[in-house]
């Protein structure tokens, strides 16, 4: 016996590194399933990845999936486009001028102690239980990591840079177009790879607390009627949207960033 | 060719030119004249003020004292290539440039200086020689009637400096520009310059000419005794003087 395995290597070593990889959670997969179907696992805690799956595929058939989706992705979009614009709005100013850094980085620094979540019941003081409030809490959450580090990378483009801009007699906004803002991007996409996670975290917040439409919506009505295995869907479909944004973000960032290749390989 | 009819405006000029750091004298009322087209080199101990001599001429040191008037355009070389790392090498030469056809004669300065191949290269990818010299293409483009060098062959191998000791030569034979070339090295100065200076105690405490044709050869007869004029001059040959 042990000389036999001594001379073949073992299983595990004839696959792929990707495919090793992948062995473990199915396996998890697999029990998962077996404690469902033996009953060990009760449907009301957590339902079979079998029917997981099976829901998931009548929820797209009869359009739930794709609609509660569709409204979830367009609070993402608003939240986001104003949250963004903000924050990156704020940055600029504060990060180009003295003037803008009195005014601007102080209540900044200010608000980002707050508890964003905790912010909730204001909201809902303030703009109801409507789209706004949802909308407000996103932005905030996607405009604070964009302005700080935005911030920071305009405050730490390498000043012999702008020495060389000085030199080469470039106008201020030669300065600002050439030297700073490019210096300044390896930042912003760091900042909006954190600001798209809290966007997520801060939709789905928002959606718990209150919703009549959207993933959150569908995952609320599902606890209701104790559809474990429709709050799984949710779960999964809320993972595989950030996973898809993180990654638009990579692609992003290896397409403006291909001047750093040099460093790298 | 253009420096001809300026004759008379030296390519730059100062005049009791003082700089101080926190209280320290580090240019202390010095006087220096470069004539347009003349190849000056200045030595100096480190820490006597050759970088910041360099910097106020080149107008980024704007708390000196003194009157300085300088050609019209200026371009620097510094010690480090400082190329913009998100601009290919031709947006680098590029950048700045007026006029039509700022392009075409940005490619004939990476030409000249041996990188036509290398236009779309990133920063990051060149050697440090390349990018040395797409930092004098860059300079050199702008047809400066002052080029200042801080140190710009200090971080390259002793092969490489020879080939670009021979391009700046080249490349002022051509141009015309009036050059100060900060270095610490005596030789360099000797092979390159029309007229060497020493910086210290703030002022050109000592000046000697090079009237020897080029190109020069290090160990010719007549560069020894400037040499060693230099050398003493910068104390470290003189054993009356070593405390
Ligand atoms: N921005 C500054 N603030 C304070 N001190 C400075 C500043 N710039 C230069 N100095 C001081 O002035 C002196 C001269 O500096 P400088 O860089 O001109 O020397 P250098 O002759 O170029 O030396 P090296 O050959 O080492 O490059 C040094 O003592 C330095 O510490
Ligand atoms: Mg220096």
């Amino acid at each position: 016996m042990s000389s036999t395995s001594a001379r073949s290597p073992s299983p595990l070593s004839a696959l792929s590194p990707m495919a090793a990889r992948l062995l473990s959670p199915l396996a998890l997969l697999a029990l998962w399933q077996a404690a469902s179907a033996t009953g060990l696992l009760s449907e009301r805690l957590l339902a079979a990845p079998a029917t997981v799956a099976s829901t998931a595929y009548d929820l797209v058939k009869d359009g739930t999936l794709p609609q509660a989706i569709e409204v979830s992705l367009q609070r993402v979009a608003i939240g986001f486009a104003v949250g963004a614009a903000a924050g990156i709005g704020l940055a600029l100013i504060a990060g180009l001028s003295r003037l803008g850094e009195h005014a601007v980085d102080p209540p900044m620094q200010m608000l980002r102690a707050l508890p964003l979540f905790g912010l909730i019941p204001l909201f809902i003081l303030w703009f109801g239980i409507g789209e706004t409030p949802k909308i407000v809490l996103l932005a905030l959450g996607v405009a604070f990591p964009l302005y700080l580090n935005t911030f920071a990378g305009i405050r730490g483009v390498d000043g012999r840079l702008g020495e060389v801009a000085e030199v080469l007699r470039l106008s201020r906004t030669e300065l600002i177009r050439h030297i700073v803002l490019p210096g300044a991007l390896p930042s912003l996409l760091v900042g909006l790879r954190q600001s798209l996670g809290i966007g997520w975290l801060a939709l789905i917040v928002a959606e718990q607390v209150n919703a009549d439409a959207g993933l959150g919506h569908m995952i609320n009505d599902a606890r209701e009627f104790l559809r474990t295995d429709v709050i799984v869907v949710g779960l999964l479909v809320y993972c595989a949207l950030g996973l898809l944004t993180d990654s638009l973000v990579r692609l992003l960032e290896r397409r403006a960033l291909t001047w750093r290749r040099g460093l790298l390989n | 060719m253009a420096t001809r009819l300026a004759q008379l405006v030296p390519a730059a000029q100062a005049r009791g030119l003082t700089r101080a750091f926190a209280g320290r004298h580090v240019l202390d009322g010095l006087d220096l004249r470069i004539e347009p087209g003349e190849f000056v080199a200045l030595l100096g101990r480190s820490g006597s003020g050759k970088s910041t001599l360099i910097r106020v001429l080149a107008g980024l040191d704007r708390e000196a004292e003194g009157a300085v008037t300088t050609a019209d355009t200026v371009a620097i070389a510094f010690q480090e290539p400082r190329l913009i790392p998100w601009k290919r090498v031709l947006d680098n030469v590029a950048l700045g440039l007026r006029g039509p056809g700022a392009r075409q004669r940005a490619e004939a300065a990476l030409t000249e200086v041996g990188l036509a191949g290398h236009a779309g290269d990133w920063p990051l990818t060149l050697s440090g020689g390349e990018a040395q010299r797409a930092s004098l293409a860059r300079a050199l483009v702008r047809e400066p009637g002052l080029l200042l060098l801080d140190e710009p062959f200090s971080a390259l191998d002793a092969l490489t400096r020879i080939s670009v000791h021979r391009l700046v030569l080249d490349l002022w034979e051509r141009h015309g520009p009036g050059v100060l070339l900060v270095t610490h090295d005596v030789d360099e100065a000797l092979l390159l310059a029309d007229r060497v200076l020493v910086l210290d105690g703030g002022r050109v405490a000592y000046e000697t000419p090079v009237g020897l044709d080029r190109p020069r050869h290090r160990d010719h007869p007549d560069l020894a005794p400037l040499r060693a004029g230099l050398l003493r001059r910068l104390g470290v040959v003189n054993p009356e003087e070593t405390v």
